[in-house]
């Protein structure tokens, strides 16, 4: 079942100009990127009907990010044309992309944080009155107006610094819709967002789509996209794998990933094989407190967390957002400062006051946000993979061994399997999950005792999650203990050995994997709300 | 023939890379050209030197400056700091704040070595007192480094009185007018500290940290680099450079002064910025920064040369700047494709 039989649709032919019920709001034909000697995008054609969300999968480094940037304006295609309503444009700018009805949303939100929800809605644009000044009033008016139509009930003052990320895509989404937007890209809007807030977005799309406006998105969450999607677009490096369009039933995962990764799909998140038994405690974590920080305002304070962590086993850290699981991490980590408690490494006592001090203890974070925590993006990817690991790649006199550190880059390359031109290409060129497979490796190259992973997959395809879930039992087996934090619950039940759930900081129930499942899951991190 | 097609297609964005890296330098050679077209005299190699003495003392400072601005940091206290330092250094090679240009020594002093170690020593103390009132009392580095700038400039007329202080030992001088077989003393220096500066960014540990800290603090961080030491560092080499600096331009005029270095910090910073060296910080290359340095020194010279008033020069050197950073932007631009 490649590019199509039962569930895959016909391409509607781009015969006529003439805009008819037949002819698609959005086409593009024959579109082909490239980066130097890298092909982004090689003669993909697709089309997006009115009224309808179409979904755009495939692989990390597939090219969708790309062929979205294409679209918003932001990169000019190598060859291929755009047509809207069946007539060819040329986008030369966002601006353009916004007057032709096309707006995007990033994962990098673009609002401006020092200003109000209703400031940030009418920018460039604000309603005026008398006089020649703004008419604030009716600008918070047709705001609140504009906000509720997502389903948002804040008040449009509100500074948008002081919103969830959740709520900042609402607001995006409240903005595209005030410029009439007839199309709405969005480039993964649901891998930072809890269960519930995915479910709120995935609401507002069905609503949006019922106003005739047309979606397109990107995810790595297959069953999201299967829910949603009227029909999917499959890329597989660069070039058009597939469409598939929705039956009488969702589309189903299996053909999805089919087209994804062209051979018949394994199971999904296949509980790697069984593993070693654990070995004895190597971090133990007793009565760990934090106090509120004035610095970080949302952040969750840690109640008496008791924790152990065994050499050889995986600990999986369950709970919705909000319930102190980074906060944990970043306090054993030493990112964040600890009140009270006792953290004891391999018998002994330790006080991590700074990550520093942590990683030369052997501990090491992978932490939950990729772009603002872990890349340098500016830089080659050496220097990204080795930056935690300068003191074991210098030598006499502070001079880095570079050629062990290629050396070594190249060797986690191939384990991980990392989609790279060369080691001193910028890292911002590879793809979100290629990026963190090069973040993973960086922790690798320490080979730490501990090794705390924040969301380990976050935008990674799912061949690649699979891969990375492989790849931290193997660390697993060579006697590190590993602590995995994951929004995601299948992938908590996949590769975990033991799995604890928290809840407004404190750890509110235990289970060993073997028995663990979602609904029972859901109901310990739920504990301890009120009433129960 | 596919590998041919594809070693051709490989090669054309590495031309447009090379070039893209060089375009400063391009635009340097553009400038001298146009010069020596100008003004045959232009070429001389005595008036050459003479252009190269006269980066040598911005240009010590821009190498230092190039570490803090990687760093996504400022320095706007450097030519309080430079006058500062020279004050010491004159103070102590001659045991007291006396003037006479015509003893060759003074038997008080303390001679050249002590001076210079003490325009260095001071100049690294200032530097670690700004960067540990960046990092410690949170206070941004243009603020900090602009309180600077009036403290060094005040601590400095406060010893000397506001007059100069000259007359220096003959090696002492050396340091500012000898000269090795053609090449003057200083420009050895600038060459040999560039050399150092280079190879400290590109190949130690602590580069890797400074270019890190520049890109992502927070990552940087979280990755175990010790930030405050990374950025207190910084500010001790730009301090550092500032007392060689100091050194080098009294013994080169035999004389401190305490309005010496007025206006050198725009210099500096339009140095290292022309350089390619991006002031959000992860981003430059000594390399740049000299390049930077030897542009504004050739874009004055020539411009003297060519008997341009001293006003229409400053508005022919602000408008080169800007172009030729618009330069550099068009040719990334363009690269990125
Ligand atoms: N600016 C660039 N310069 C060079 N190569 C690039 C650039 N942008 C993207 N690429 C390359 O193009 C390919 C497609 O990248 P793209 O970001 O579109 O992937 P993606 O499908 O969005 O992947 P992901 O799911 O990981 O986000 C990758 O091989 C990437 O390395
Ligand atoms: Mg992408």
């Amino acid at each position: 079942m490649t590019s199509g039989t039962a569930t895959a649709a016909q391409i509607p032919a781009h015969t006529a100009a003439q805009p008819g019920p037949a002819t698609p709001l959005l086409a593009i034909e024959g579109l082909t990127k490239r980066f130097g000697a890298v092909t982004a995008l090689e003669n993909v054609s697709l089309s997006l009907r009115k009224g309808e969300v179409l979904g755009l999968m495939g692989e990390n480094g597939a090219g969708k990010s790309t062929l979205l940037k294409i679209l918003s304006g932001v990169q000019p295609p190598t060859e291929g044309r755009i047509l809207i309503d069946g007539a060819p444009v040329t986008i030369t700018s966002p601006q353009h992309a916004q007057s032709l009805g096309i707006i995007t949303i990033y994962q990098e939100l673009s609002l401006i944080p020092t200003l109000s929800v209703a400031e940030n809605i009418f920018i460039g644009r604000a309603p005026i009155g008398r006089l020649g000044l703004v008419d604030w009033g009716r600008m918070r008016r047709e705001a609140r107006e504009i906000i509720a139509r997502v389903g948002l009930r804040i008040d449009p003052q509100t500074v948008v610094s002081a919103l969830s990320v959740a709520e900042q895509q609402m607001v995006e989404i409240a903005r595209a819709l005030s410029l009439s937007s007839r199309i709405i890209i969005m480039d993964e809007p649901t891998s930072a967002l809890s269960e519930t807030e995915v479910a709120r977005l995935l609401s507002i799309m069905a609503r949006l789509r019922e106003e005739g406006v047309a979606i397109m998105f990107v995810t790595h969450r297959l069953e999201e996209a299967s829910g949603i999607c009227d029909r999917m677009t499959v890329l597989r490096d660069g070039r058009l794998a597939g469409h598939l369009e929705r039956g009488d039933g969702p589309i189903p995962i299996p053909a999805i990933i089919e087209n994804m990764v062209g051979r018949a799909a394994s199971e999904l998140y296949a509980r790697p094989a069984e593993r070693a038994t654990p070995g004895p405690v190597r971090l133990e974590v007793r009565g760990l407190r934090t106090t509120p920080n004035p610095e970080a305002p949302h952040a969750i304070v840690l109640d008496g967390v008791d924790l152990d962590l065994r050499g050889g086993e995986i600990l999986g850290v369950a709970g919705l957002v909000g319930s102190g699981r980074t906060e944990l991490a970043r306090a054993i980590f030493g990112a964040d400062p600890v009140a009270a408690g006792t953290l004891t490494l391999d018998g002994t006592e330790i006080r991590p006051a700074s990550p520093a001090d942590a990683i030369a203890l052997g501990i090491g974070l992978v932490p939950e946000d990729r772009k603002h925590q872990a890349i340098f993006a500016a830089l080659g990817i050496l220097s990204n993979f080795s930056i935690a690991a300068l003191d074991a790649y210098a030598r006499f006199g502070g001079l880095m061994d570079e050629k062990r550190e290629r050396a070594d880059l190249a060797e986690y390359k191939r384990m991980l399997n990392i989609r790279m031109a060369d080691a001193d290409q910028t890292i911002d060129g590879l793809s979100g999950g290629n990026q963190q497979k090069v973040i993973l490796a960086r922790w690798l190259a320490r080979d730490p005792k501990v090794l705390i992973v924040d969301e380990p997959t976050r935008g990674v395809d799912v061949g690649a999650k699979a891969e990375v879930h492989q790849i931290l039992v193997q660390l697993a087996a060579r006697g590190i203990a590993i602590m995995v934090i994951s929004s995601e619950l299948p992938e908590i039940l996949a590769v975990s050995d033991r799995i604890v759930t928290m809840r407004e900081g404190r750890i509110t129930g235990e289970l060993p994997a073997r028995e663990a499942s979602e609904a029972k899951l859901m109901a310990l991190m739920a504990l301890g709300e009120k009433g129960q | 023939m596919t590998t041919e097609a594809a070693s051709a297609e490989r090669k054309g964005p590495n031309m447009f890379k090379l070039i893209m890296r060089f375009g400063p330098l391009i635009f340097l050679l553009l400038l001298m050209i146009v010069f020596a077209l100008m003004n045959p005299n232009f070429l001389n190699p005595v008036n050459l030197f003479n252009v190269m003495r006269q980066i040598s003392i911005t240009g010590l400072i821009a190498l230092g400056m190039t570490f803090v601005i990687l760093t996504a940091g400022i320095d706007l206290s450097v030519g309080s700091l430079l006058a500062f330092c020279g004050m010491v250094a004159a103070v102590v090679a001659k045991g007291g704040v006396t003037s006479s240009l015509a003893a060759a020594g003074g038997q008080a002093g303390f001679g050249w070595f002590a001076a210079l170690l003490a325009a260095l020593i001071v100049g690294a103390a200032c530097g670690a007192i700004q960067g540990l009132a960046v990092t410690r009392l949170k206070v941004p580095p243009f603020v900090v480094t602009l309180g600077g700038l009036t403290i060094w400039r005040g601590l400095t007329l406060t010893i000397s009185g506001g007059g100069p202080v000259s007359g220096f030992d003959a090696t002492m001088r050396w340091f500012g007018t000898g000269l090795i077989g053609p090449v003057p003393v200083p420009v050895i220096i600038f060459a040999i500290a560039a050399i150092i500066c280079h190879m400290v960014l590109r190949y130690t540990r602590f580069g890797r940290a400074v270019y890190a800290v520049g890109g992502n603090a927070e990552a940087a961080r979280l990755s175990g680099v010790r930030v405050d030491r990374v950025l207190v560092s910084v500010y001790v080499i730009v301090g550092f450079f500032c007392g060689l600096a100091a050194f080098v331009l009294s013994a080169r005029l035999n004389s401190a002064e305490a309005v010496a270095g007025i206006g050198y910090e725009l210099t500096v910073i339009s140095a290292v910025v022309i350089g390619g060296t991006s002031l959000f910080g992860g981003i430059g290359s000594i390399a740049g920064t000299v390049i930077g340095a030897a542009l504004i020194g050739v874009l004055v010279n020539g411009l003297v040369l060519n008997n341009v008033s001293s006003y229409t020069q400053q508005v022919v050197i602000g408008l080169i700047l800007i172009l030729a950073v618009a330069f550099d932007r068009w040719l990334k631009t363009r690269a990125r494709g």
